[in-house]
């Protein structure tokens, strides 16, 4: 069987990706930790991932693409280079969290799922990061935030400007592998 | 002499600067030429007084809080190493009314110790259950378990020894123990707080659960959300198969049990058990029919045990003490301790673990101390996301499973959110609605369909448009999504927005 289209993908990436999909696909039920390890490394699923991920654990290319799409942390395109998660449960919403959820989307100039032009920040939603006792929360990158309001926001936005690297270049190969 | 200092690293102490707490401190202790330890505990869940700062003296654990960078350099020259007087000055910690009028069982550990710490953890009554456990048959076990009465922590309240009993009693070459650690509830936190805080007490329960029914390897399914959890239980993993807690041959049984964590990838649908299990094996979480239970056909097809954080956390302390010293908390059929979990505007917001049968209004009164905002309390969403939303008239309802469920209310997983006067409770239906078409997975018509039918007819009755017609319809569309969905998700999004439509009429008159 044909792995995958060898000569529209770059050989490093893809030999980059086999390696990282064979650290998993040993495991029982191996899919999400691969495409995990795929994400850590890559920020999303580069395209190419699809075809290796089926080879490598013998489904089709459509199951991996319905693993993808299925899961809110798996994105097909690059993020921003900070990735900021506002908080909209219940118990933040009880505490100003819709006001925060609105000034987040206004200041950046975007909607959820969107990414700043200047590929600074990537705005998400996200359904409770179990902070609800010191709400409204938001999540930049690992990092928590508790009790966060419209001036502690832009803080958080200008220091993820600041402390992110530049999009790594495993990254715009990846990309370039994808035309 | 070195002195004890306990600064928390749980996910909430840090969001609000527990970290820089501790950096400060152990900066000044160093400038000062002070010698102290600086323990990173779990939290207390008196999220209020977070950051927490505790220092071990000779009269006990003295509390100090909420300290921020600032108050530091006056902590020093109050001398708190000592426990001296200062503003911020709580005193001993164990004398903290929010904590006195507690019953920790399950929490008993969480905020005391080291989490990392094997040595804390056996010197605070860890390992005991399972050395216990492995002088017993395996029905001796279940039977135990039974006999404390104790229901799954994560929602639905079944009775865990009856779970245990069905696995045990099935016969296959392979079972497993799945702990649901996708805790997705909005105002839910307290898997969370024991995972960070106490990560050792669910390894024992759930390598007891694997001798009750003869499972030789669990998994915990945790939630992306939690990235403190998977440190730390990464971390405990590896230490428990270092010092044989884990492994091929636990504590010198001869028995094995392997554990690993797996990470979810934000599908709230995932902590219902079956997509959960879906997940594990690599799919779309998509729910499956049931029959057959996980219990007979599992994960990888195989008998499971699927079980809450708290549920199999509570195990250790059944196996130590026995199931009668459990079953005698609580009153009816809700024995036990409920970890309960106060969060929206309530002016002391955290962790209360008390046995069954506290009322609502003694929970947002005597230690929630009313709203935060200082306006009436209006509802409290109870039971996460799915669950109803309580009017006021009705805090005097007893927490304990049956109460609740007469009410057409559910205690779920034990969150408690408050809202003030100014909730729009209009609002909050049509959120229930949204959250159910952004997080369905899609398999039956009712939710995938009906959730965004229901945001529709909102908007509609919103508008003014046909008002008594949408309202209706609401109803009737309820009614279907309750009556015909494959899984709680659906069938219960219709909760809180008929509480909504019952209980605060006038804000969908508006």
């Amino acid at each position: 069987m044909e792995k995958t289209n060898a000569k529209e993908v770059d050989p490093i990436v893809q030999s980059r990706l086999e390696t990282l999909v064979a650290q998993h696909a040993q495991r029982p039920g191996a899919m999400l930790p691969i495409l995990h390890e795929i994400q850590a490394e890559y920020g999303f699923i580069p395209p190419p991932a699809v075809a290796i991920v089926a080879y490598a654990l013998n489904v089709s290319r459509a199951e991996v693409y319905g693993v993808i799409t299925f899961y809110a942390d798996f994105r097909t395109e690059p993020p921003g280079r900070a990735i900021i998660q506002v908080c909209r449960g219940e118990a933040c919403q009880a505490k100003g969290g819709c006001e925060l959820e609105e000034y987040a989307k206004r200041s950046l100039g975007i909607d959820f799922h969107q990414t700043t032009p200047d590929r600074a920040v990537t705005l998400e939603p996200v359904y409770c990061l179990g902070n609800c006792a010191c709400s409204p929360s938001v999540r930049v990158g690992d990092e928590v935030f508790g009790r966060v309001d419209a001036a502690m926001f832009d803080e958080l936005v200008a220091e993820a400007k600041v402390n992110t690297e530049p999009a790594a270049a495993a990254v715009d190969s990846a990309l370039g592998a994808r035309s | 002499m070195s002195v004890k200092v306990y600064v928390p690293c749980d996910t909430t102490a840090v969001s609000i600067g527990a970290d820089r707490v501790a950096k400060r401190i152990a900066a000044q202790a160093a400038a000062a030429g002070r010698q102290i330890t600086l323990v990173r505990n779990g939290s207390r869940g008196m999220f209020w007084l977070e950051p927490l700062v505790e220092v071990e003296t000779e009269a006990g654990r003295i509390a100090y809080g909420p300290v921020t960078t600032g108050d530091i350099e006056s902590l020093f020259a109050a001398d708190f190493l000592h426990g001296g007087q200062h503003a911020l000055r709580l005193g001993p910690t164990a004398e903290i009314s929010y904590l006195k009028n507690q019953e920790r069982l399950t929490f008993e550990r969480v905020g005391v110790i080291d989490p990392l710490s094997l040595e804390d953890y056996q010197s605070h009554g860890g390992w005991v259950g399972l050395q216990n456990a492995m002088a017993l048959s395996a029905n001796e076990i279940v039977a135990e378990v039974k006999g404390s009465g104790l229901r799954g922590r994560g929602g639905a309240a079944f009775p865990t020894g009856i779970k245990w009993q069905t696995v045990l009693d099935t016969t296959a070459d392979q079972k497993y123990i799945v702990c649901n650690a996708d805790e997705g509830d909005s105002g839910t936190f307290a898997d969370r707080m024991l995972m960070e805080g106490d990560p050792y007490c669910l390894i024992e329960g759930m390598v007891i659960a694997g001798l009750a029914v003869g499972a030789t390897v669990g998994y915990i399914y945790l939630r992306s959300e939690y990235p403190r959890c998977w440190t730390t239980l990464s971390e405990a993993i590896r230490r428990c198969e270092a010092a044989g807690w884990l492994g091929e041959n636990v504590a010198g049984s001869g028995r094995s049990f392997h554990l690993e964590v797996r990470l979810g990838a934000g599908a709230y649908i995932c902590g219902e058990e079956t997509a959960l299990l879906e997940s594990l094996e690599g799919k779309r979480g998509e729910v499956r029919a049931k029959p057959p239970l996980p219990a007979h056909v599992g994960l990888f097809g195989k008998p499971t045990v699927v079980n809450n954080v708290i549920t199999l956390a509570s195990v250790p302390l059944i196996l130590a003490r026995g199931g009668k010293y459990y079953h005698d908390f609580g009153q009816g059929r809700s024995r036990g301790t409920l970890t309960l979990q106060l969060s929206g505007n309530i002016q002391r917001p955290g962790l209360i673990e008390k046995a069954f049968g506290l009322t609502l209004r003694e929970l947002l009164n005597d230690f929630g101390g009313g709203s935060a905002s200082g306006r009436p309390l209006r509802a409290i969403q109870a039971g996460g996301p799915l669950g109803a939303y309580v009017p006021s008239h009705d805090f005097d309802l007893p927490l304990e499973y049956e109460a609740f469920a007469q009410r057409g209310a559910m205690i779920g997983h034990g969150g408690m959110v408050a809202f003030d006067d100014s909730v729009d409770m209009r609002r909050m239906a049509r959120f229930a609605m949204e959250f159910c078409a952004e997080e369905s997975c899609g398999k039956c018509t009712p939710c995938r369909i009906g959730s965004v039918r229901g945001v529709e007819v909102i908007d509609r009755i919103a508008q003014g448009q046909d008002r008594e017609a949408n309202l209706a319809l609401l109803e009737s569309l309820c009614d279907t999504m309750q009556h015909g969905s494959l899984c709680a998700m659906g069938g219960m999004t219709p909760f809180p927005v008929q509480s909504a439509l019952q209980h605060f009429p006038e804000d969908f008159e508006r």
